[in-house]
């Protein structure tokens, strides 16, 4: 059980050992350094000259202004070639620094990668470069150059001259990056105007030809047509079309792939190492290691402003030497995570073992179940079919061959739009139920009908071995604690006017006393302090409210959780702590769960089973490792493929040598 | 003429901007308070602030201007002119006061039950409450006061049944947008009943911000009464109001400035006061509703 | 377009119920209401019956002042014995002017503030949000008292009064149109910074665009969408301002008539000026309903 806090507020300094392995930089003490890696000594290969990423040496402290020698292992940087250079570069907002002595440099055709979790100050780098650091930005720097010009003495009209000619900007979802009231195609031809790249006459054929060379079909109806409505794969690539219209020597993409789904980042990807491959420098901006392991050549990672280890990707992101970094990669789910803790990666606690797997005969009515094919599905049928109108109560823990949660033959259509078709499942006791899928597929209309907030329109669920849809609510109620939801987004779930503690207590039937010792005892569970129950969710951090979500859910003992997409909107270390809480929580409670989630890493670490869905369908179902090993659905081979992977074949999230040997030390 | 301020409020900042909100944005300001508690006490006790008679005619000290003795001056019929602004807050609020007060009232409550009821029912509510607000509430109140005459009372009846369709079409979204919201979703999967949930979440968050909302608006009833006693069909002469007051010093603007310009401030003063506090509590609630 | 046109009826419908279920509710005989103040004769309460279908059952008068009213006939005021419509025509068009130019003012004063001020700081920000405080606070009668007293019996450009000439049209005009300028430029401004910090703006800003161009050609636009809703208040801060405005500055016009009317309690005329005033509203917000077509493409899909 973790007593941790979230790190998700800025401000706050972390105190949470296995991530706070990094202290700030400039501030690190040699003697709290890992045994074991600190003693190394290891210079990265090419990055030696840094003298920066070695802990041991208790030379971090060189992190701070004016210390930084940018002469970094990239072709030409640091020197006057470099497209962008900048050393000590501070960026404040009304006294508050973002950015604390960055040093930076790109060289033509090189791809840099700046990696960190919310509020790094990566962006804020980023665009700085642009002279777009946003109103009332107070930048500051020892050396600036940009285009082989001194850029500290730019004013607006230098700073335009560069913007779109020299460096293209490529940002997070298109839809709202492109202007939603124009055509693509005339904010393509903008870029085109405002440079004067070609004349006016032959604009209209260039625009198609830029849409064309980002593998835009039939440019000519494409241009005519506005942001919203393109898929979001073509928004992404106009947005780069119109970021290279004027062949800028440099592009620099601020999370071009965040929010897109992975097939789709996939391809955006690929377009943007074509871009690199034609000769352009990439500066990418993430918080997903993985995509930028696949295109980097160098990695810095950022953390509260400041950049904690710097060099080559793949020794970055194989054998890491900072402990920020190290923690980075071993928080980020995957499948050489199973069974251990992401934060410190401790084994987890065994669950109770889920009864047998579904191919047992433990009972007449699952006999002849196979355990190949949607050997799900079939058992899920014979249970709806086998599932009569009697309120048959919650069976005692004993009874563990009884499924907790089975849909049969869903169907649930909007409109004329089918948003679930025969979608079959079965949940058993303590057991995970991954759900996968890109968005539409209808992972989240399928949380809907398994709680019963949305009634089928076809087949049924069943909770507890009773009916569960097609009941009045009136009939339901008395069971409904059995099933709890935890959602993406908790504040929304939450009453604005309540407080933390009474928000956990709303679901407990419990007297007074009883009830405030209980919310107290929940809170401690899921690692808050017993003062946050006054607190009101404004003023909590992501993952606190997580936290508060998880134990309102939990309150109840509900012998089912459905968690719909519970950590897509946290950052990967707190993702990580809450990952861990819930595995925990459900290793304690023997809940089972259904795991809604668009990210397969996270599936493939905690999941047991999963279905793979794709427009309302499940196409795919079985053991989490066989699915993921040996697709056989066509799409799922996609989607796995599509998985971003970091160097030497490692999948997301594999650890070095730290989490080896944390790993062997476990076992 | 009833200006109803535009709903346009600034979208809620990030939440980081929204944690170093400086304590003042918090706090009603000091000075519109202050300023609404003296209007307040002219209200309640007008002769504590004024000691001549409102009323009281005095042709020898006709268009006397500011000064000694009148520190506001005297009108065209040498009345104390501070004496018949401090009095005639008594008119003017209370019409504006109890005409809101009818109107949110009803407003809520036609808000709610169509926010609450069957589909069809709502949908045939909410269209009406739509004609009916496209109507300029000043010509709404017209209509009401030539049927029912001139008069304090009537005044009243007019701008309050002007003013309904607003508040129930506003308060029919925000049911509408409450019902939906997760926090209902997450309590029915608590078990909770739809009575429990109705008054546990529904009511206290659709009428939480309703004294802003009263607030703003009686600002605009003020306005609006007044406007209609300037049109005289409010409280007759001689009573002080301030919308009348104007009216009549309309005629001695050219010689007595002071006439015009002290219930002017008045009304001004009160509403601009009113808004600003309304639209300070307006951003405390901000965030606070789902 | 079809539903636009269906409600706009529906307006229109409802507007004739609402004024003729006031005529019903209104107290005292319906014939008593009808006469007014107006000459009270057992000729012209025979006429009155017969033109209302007093003698017939109550959906038969309904459906009587309906088809009378589809016909363009708008009934007669027995106080001044005329005909309504022809009451209307001849006082419509010094109102139409007034508006016509307060709305011109308003809009092109409220557009010069938004595009000056946005973006421009707190001191801008806040000189905005102060005008817009004064223009909602403010009775339009008083801002039309202070510019009487100012430009007229101070300074002596404008008339006081009358609607003689282009010179009698400015203050009225004003005092109509700087309530509008106020609010409508303070939507605008709020509309243009945010704009300003959307992404899309970024990526503008980053192809090179000056600040002015991007104003221009993208923060604008997307300004206008939420001055646009504001169509109901608008039209009806115009009618509703134009009444006022008529009688501070005796010009004549349909807010003249209708004051007339509601003071000499002539029902007809007063529910044909609801009639009219739903009317103008239904123009003005199909008007603007297609400008926000024109302006945000994404509503048509």
């Amino acid at each position: 059980m973790t007593t941790t806090h979230d790190q998700d507020l800025p401000p706050t300094p972390p105190d949470d050992p296995p991530i706070a392995h990094a202290p700030a930089p400039g501030t690190e003490d040699p003697g709290r350094s890992e045994p074991g890696t600190g003693d190394l000594g290891r210079s990265v290969p090419g990055t030696g000259d840094l003298g920066r990423s070695v802990p041991g040496t208790g030379d971090l402290g060189g992190f701070g202004p004016g210390a930084a020698d940018l002469r970094a292992g990239g072709p030409g940087g640091g020197d006057g070639r470099a497209l962008v250079a900048v050393e000590d570069l501070w960026v404040g907002f009304g006294g508050v620094e973002v950015v604390r002595g960055v040093s930076l440099s790109v060289a033509p055709g090189e791809c840099v990668a700046i990696v960190g979790e919310s509020g790094s100050g990566k962006s804020v780098t980023a665009r700085t470069l642009l002279g777009l650091a946003g109103p009332g930005a107070d930048v500051r720097a020892s050396a600036f150059t940009v285009a082989g010009q001194d850029a500290l003495g730019f004013g607006p009209r230098e700073w335009r001259a560069l913007r779109g000619r020299f460096a293209g900007l490529v940002l997070q979802d298109a839809l709202v990056s492109l202007d939603p009231l124009r055509t693509v195609g005339a904010e393509i031809a903008e870029v085109l105007a405002v440079h004067d790249v070609v004349p006016r006459a032959w604009r209209g054929s260039r625009v198609l030809e830029l849409l064309e060379s980002v593998g835009v079909p039939e440019p000519e109806v494409r241009a005519r047509q506005r942001p919203h409505e393109l898929s979001g794969g073509l928004r992404q690539r106009v947005l780069i079309a119109s970021a290279i219209a004027a062949e800028p020597e440099l592009i620099i993409a601020d999370e071009p792939t965040t929010a897109l789904d992975v097939t789709v980042q996939a391809q955006v990807l690929r377009l943007l190492a074509e871009r690199r491959a034609a000769g352009s420098a990439l500066l990418l901006i993430s918080h997903d290691l993985a995509v930028v392991g696949s295109i980097a050549d160098r990695v810095l990672v950022m953390r509260e402003g400041r950049v904690v280890e710097e060099g080559p990707a793949p020794d970055v992101l194989v054998a890491p030497a900072h402990a920020y970094t190290r923690a980075l990669l071993a928080a980020v789910p995957s499948a050489a995570s199973r069974g251990t803790r992401l934060t410190d990666g401790t084994p987890l606690p065994r669950r109770p073992a889920p009864p047998e797997p579904p191919s047992s005969p433990a009972t007449p009515a699952r006999a002849g179940v196979q355990p190949s094919g949607l050997a799900g599905d079939r058992a899920a049928r014979s249970y709806g079919a086998a599932a009569p109108g009697k309120g048959v109560e919650a069976p005692g823990p004993g009874v563990g061959a009884v499924p907790v949660l089975v849909g049969a033959g869903l169907g649930r259509s909007y409109g004329s739009r089918r948003v679930v078709d025969d979608v079959s499942f079965v949940l058993h006791r303590g057991e995970t139920l991954g759900v996968v899928g890109e968005s539409g597929s209808g992972k989240t209309t399928l949380a809907r009908l398994a709680l019963a907030l949305l009634e089928p329109d076809q087949g049924r669920v069943s909770l507890l071995g009773g009916p569960w849809s097609g009941l009045r609510e009136r009939e339901r109620r008395p069971r409904r604690p059995r099933i709890q939801l935890i959602s993406q987004n908790p504040l929304d779930s939450f009453d604005p006017r309540h407080t933390a503690g009474r928000l956990i207590a709303e679901p407990l039937r419990l007297p007074g006393r009883e009830r405030r010792a209980r919310v107290l005892d929940l809170l401690a569970r899921v690692g808050l302090p017993p003062d946050m129950a006054a607190r009101h969710p404004r003023e909590l951090s992501g993952g606190q409210r997580q936290r508060i979500a998880i134990a309102r859910a939990l309150g109840p003992r509900p012998d089912v959780l459905v968690a719909d997409e519970p950590v897509s909107a946290l950052d990967v270390s707190v993702q990580a702590q809450v990952l861990d809480l819930l595995a925990e929580l459900q290793a304690e409670y023997g809940t089972a769960m259904v795991f809604i989630s668009h990210d397969l890493g996270v599936v493939h670490h905690l999941a047991d089973r999963v279905l793979v869905m794709k427009d309302g369908r499940v196409v795919e179902e079985g053991d989490v490792a066989e699915v993921f090993a040996r697709p056989r659905h066509p799409y799922t081979r996609e989607l796995v493929a599509a998985v971003p992977r970091l160097p030497a074949g490692r999948p997301a999230g594999s650890r070095g040598t730290a989490a080896e040997q944390r790993v062997g030390a476990g076992t | 003429m009833p200006a109803p301020t535009p709903t346009a409020l600034p979208a809620a900042p990030p939440a980081a901007v929204r944690r170093r909100r400086p304590r003042s944005a918090v706090l009603p300001p000091l000075l519109p308070s202050a300023l609404l508690g003296l209007v307040a006490l002219a209200v309640a006790v007008p002769g504590l602030l004024a000691g001549a008679d409102p009323l009281a005619a005095d042709p020898l000290a006709a268009l006397a201007p500011p000064g000694p003795g009148h520190w506001f001056g005297s009108d065209h019929l040498g009345r104390d002119v501070l004496a018949r602004v401090v009095h005639g807050a008594r008119h003017s609020i209370s019409i504006g006061v109890v005409a809101t007060a009818l109107a949110v009232t009803s407003g809520v409550l036609l808000g709610l039950a169509a926010g609450l009821s069957p589909r069809w029912l709502d949908e045939a509510l909410a269209r009406a409450f739509d004609v009916l607000s496209t109507l300029p509430e000043l010509l709404l109140a017209l209509l009401v006061v030539a049927i029912t005459g001139p008069g304090t009372a009537n005044v009243i009846f007019a701008i309050a049944v002007a003013q309904i369709p607003a508040y129930a079409r506003v308060i029919r979204a925000q049911t509408f947008v409450v019902r939906r919201s997760g926090c209902v979703e997450q309590a029915v999967t608590f078990g909770r009943g739809r009575l429990a949930i109705t008054a546990g979440h529904v009511l206290p968050n659709v009428l939480g911000p309703i004294p802003v909302l009263a607030t703003i608006g009686l600002g605009t009833a003020i306005i609006a009464g007044s406007g209609l006693s300037f049109l005289g069909m409010g409280p007759q002469p001689p009573a002080a109001e301030w919308g009348a007051m104007l009216s009549e010093a309309r005629d001695y603007l050219r010689v007595a400035w002071w006439e015009a310009l002290f219930p002017g401030l008045a009304i001004t003063l009160t509403v601009a006061c009113l808004t600003v506090v309304g639209r300070r509590l307006q951003r405390r609630f901000e965030g606070r509703t789902p | 377009m079809i539903r636009r046109l269906g409600a706009g009826l529906a307006v229109l419908w409802a507007a004739a119920t609402a004024s003729y279920l006031a005529l019903l509710l209104a107290p005292g005989d319906t014939v008593d209401v009808l006469v007014g103040e107006g000459p009270d004769t057992p000729q012209i309460r025979a006429a009155i019956v017969r033109e209302w279908g007093l003698d017939r059952p109550g959906i038969v008068q309904y459906l009587a002042y309906l088809w009378r009213l589809l016909h363009g006939d708008l009934g007669r005021s027995y106080q001044s014995q005329r005909g309504v419509g022809e009451i209307l025509a001849t006082q419509v068009g010094p109102t139409v002017q007034l508006t016509l130019a307060a709305a011109a003012a308003g809009v092109t004063l409220a557009g010069l503030i938004a595009v000056v001020t946005a973006g421009r700081g707190r001191a801008a920000r806040a000189a905005v949000s102060a005008a817009e405080l004064v223009a909602v606070s403010v009775p339009p009668f008083l801002i039309g008292i202070v510019l009487l007293a100012v430009f007229s019996f101070t300074l002596g450009w404008f008339p006081v009064s009358g609607a003689a000439g282009p010179a009698a049209l400015v203050l009225p005009a004003l005092t109509l149109g700087l309530p509008i300028a106020g609010v409508l430029g303070q939507v605008l401004r709020g509309g243009l910074e945010r704009a300003l910090e959307q992404p899309f703006a970024l990526t503008a800003r980053a192809r090179g665009l000056t600040e002015r161009a991007l104003v221009t050609r993208h923060a604008l636009r997307h300004a206008l969408i939420p001055a646009v809703t504001l169509a109901g208040w608008f039209t009806g801060s115009l009618l509703g301002g134009a009444v006022i405005t008529e009688v501070l500055f005796g010009r004549p016009g349909l807010g003249r008539v209708a004051v007339d009317a509601v003071t000499g309690r002539d029902m007809p005329v007063v529910m044909a000026v609801v009639l009219l005033s739903a009317c103008v509203y239904v123009v003005i917000s199909t008007l603007l309903d297609l400008a926000y077509r024109a302006i945000d493409p994404q509503t048509r899909s």
